[in-house]
């Protein structure tokens, strides 16, 4: 441990011997082993949760290159996305829970909360690109939900870096199909009918680490709700996107779903500090997406659809929005 | 579940949230105003530093402590399982003020440095966090290093009221409790920051000893522990 080194140099000109057979230093070298072992598994989580919000974020990047496309190469991304997601549970996920277990987790959610909430804006873009609907709790909890392996916790070393993510298109991908089914299948059901079909489908991995426990990572519903903050910006870009694709209906569906979100936020009050502070980001993105749907409905009776699109191209590309379309000299 | 549900269910949660943590700060507040208690009682030994003194002031406070201890053990019901740390800045404060009396109380009586599970012992909470509602080793760090600040101000009223060998007893002790210290590896945190002024309170007392010495103030044997009788 490199950091053991530098630390211990403070204040070594006084020459203050180290009797060890006093109990002070006896006593101070067990708080030294508990406090090394707690800051190591902190640093190895943060880690992880680094690693958990850049592949999110690649996820979503993915994601919105499908937005508004056509269904043959939509069909292809999420495929895509859903194994890269699928990836960053059986890996990262999997090895925050493995140093979560038999801990309490909320003293590290410091350490694993950015990515988490990352990955929550990731996984309910996909599932909204999917279903058009929200996640729910339940569904990101049960996604977090694996078997005790039965090998004690290996450093989480390059073991699935790059390589295997690229890797995991075929080998993951099977997987996925049929959790995917049963995703489908599952989304209207209850919270019950889900706890059913999420030991259904851990059976066969059950079997095959010969773990007979459940670890997991937590969900702070909090930290949920951040994510879900954050979801509302994607579809923002969405929406925007999908007008230059050509896809006039989509913008005007993002547009209530966004208006759900934002009304229920709305109602929360100040209750968590770090929720107010979304709102704001929430409201402007709320608000471009109102006016492209305002423009759409203003311009779209005048203007053949082609050249609608053309309009929302310019402006993105511009980085400008619909306030500008007025003075924008199209008569 | 629709979407409404979604944001329905999370409105309980918070709901439940914000009654919880009015419930803690209910009893958080109380065990507060007993730990005030016992503060304003310790302050007596800068009154006067002879033993005896000394020793029925810790005595003084031995009911508070029992009360502390019980009202700890109402806290400790209110925290749901394993969930000690979604909580635990709510009585960070107290619990360190806590440590830090247990602490000065145990080396007034007995001239050595408590252990982590006899604080926790003293305030009726878990030594381990697998136990349930426990002492954490920050908190208590941080109790130990308020208790050095106070002790500084105790060797220079000692002197003060006619005790010239408690500082030099008092300095022997602080500066093996900041060799203990110095075995840690802090991290940039508040427990770092009060640790960088130890060095003032060891100082503080180095210089009282210092005044005393050269003056042949100190007694023969000042600095050796009182025999208990």
């Amino acid at each position: 441990m490199a950091s053991n080194k530098d630390k211990g140099q403070h204040g070594r000109k006084k020459q203050v011997s180290v009797n060890e057979n006093s109990p002070v230093i006896k006593a101070f070298r067990g708080y030294q082993t508990a406090l090394d072992t707690r800051h190591d598994k902190h640093e190895r989580i943060v880690k992880l949760s680094r690693d958990i919000t850049i592949e999110s974020k690649r996820a979503i990047f993915l994601l919105q290159r499908c937005a508004g496309g056509d269904s043959t190469e939509t069909q292809g991304i999420m495929k895509q996305a859903e194994s890269k997601l699928k990836e960053v549970q059986q890996t990262r996920f999997l090895h925050v829970a493995q140093e979560l277990d038999q801990e309490d987790h909320y003293q590290f959610i410091r350490a694993y909360s950015p990515g988490l909430q990352e990955y929550i804006e990731a996984i309910s873009f996909f599932h909204y690109l999917k279903d058009g609907s929200l996640i729910t709790l339940s569904q990101v909890e049960k996604d977090l939900k694996f078997p005790r392996p039965s090998t004690p916790l290996a450093q989480p070393t390059a073991t699935a870096d790059t390589s295997a993510t690229q890797v995991s298109s075929s080998s993951a991908s099977a997987k996925t199909a049929e959790t995917m089914q049963k995703d489908k299948n599952k989304a209207s059901d209850d919270s019950a009918a889900e706890l059913t079909s999420t030991s259904g489908s851990n059976r066969a991995e059950k079997t095959s680490t010969g773990g007979c426990d459940m670890i997991f990572v937590t969900v702070p519903p909090v930290e949920f709700m951040l994510g879900i903050a954050d979801l509302t910006g994607e579809l923002m870009r969405t929406a925007i996107m999908s007008v230059n694709a050509g896809n006039l209906d989509h913008p005007v569906e993002i547009c209530k779903f966004m208006r759900i979100i934002h009304d229920a936020f709305t109602s929360y009050g100040n209750t968590a500090r770090e929720l107010t502070r979304k709102m704001s980001t929430l409201r402007q993105s709320l608000g471009k997406v109102e006016n492209a749907c305002y423009t759409l409905k203003v311009r779209g009776s005048e203007i053949p659809k082609h050249m609608l699109a053309d309009i929302f191209t310019s402006m993105s590309a511009d980085g400008l929005f619909v306030e500008d379309m007025e003075d924008s000299g199209y008569d | 579940m629709t979407t409404a549900a979604v944001f329905s269910d999370f409105q309980q949660y918070l709901d439940a949230d914000h009654e919880l943590k009015e419930e803690i700060r209910t009893v958080v507040r109380e065990v507060e105003q007993t730990a005030r208690e016992i503060q304003t009682i310790m302050q007596a030994i800068h009154q006067a530093a002879a033993t005896e003194h000394v020793l029925s002031v810790c005595e003084k406070s031995e009911p508070q402590f029992a009360k502390a201890k019980e009202q700890f053990s109402e806290l400790a019901k209110k925290i749901p399982d394993n969930q000690y740390y979604r909580f635990n800045d709510m009585w960070r404060f107290v619990i360190q003020r806590m440590a830090y009396l247990a602490a000065l109380k145990v080396y007034l009586r007995e001239d050595r440095l408590i252990s982590q599970k006899e604080t926790a012992d003293m305030l009726g909470v878990k030594a381990g966090r697998e136990d349930g509602f426990h002492l954490d080793l920050d908190d208590f760090l941080m109790g130990l290093l308020t208790m050095a600040s106070e002790l500084s101000r105790f060797a220079v009223n000692a002197v003060v009221s006619g005790d010239p060998g408690r500082p030099v007893r008092v300095s022997k002790f602080l500066s093996e409790l900041d060799s203990g210290f110095r075995l840690l590896n802090l991290k940039n945190d508040m427990l770092r920051k009060r640790f960088d002024s130890l060095k003032y309170s060891v100082q503080k007392v180095e210089g009282v000893v210092y005044d005393l010495t050269i003056r042949s103030l100190v007694p023969a044997g000042g600095g050796d522990v009182p025999s208990k009788d």
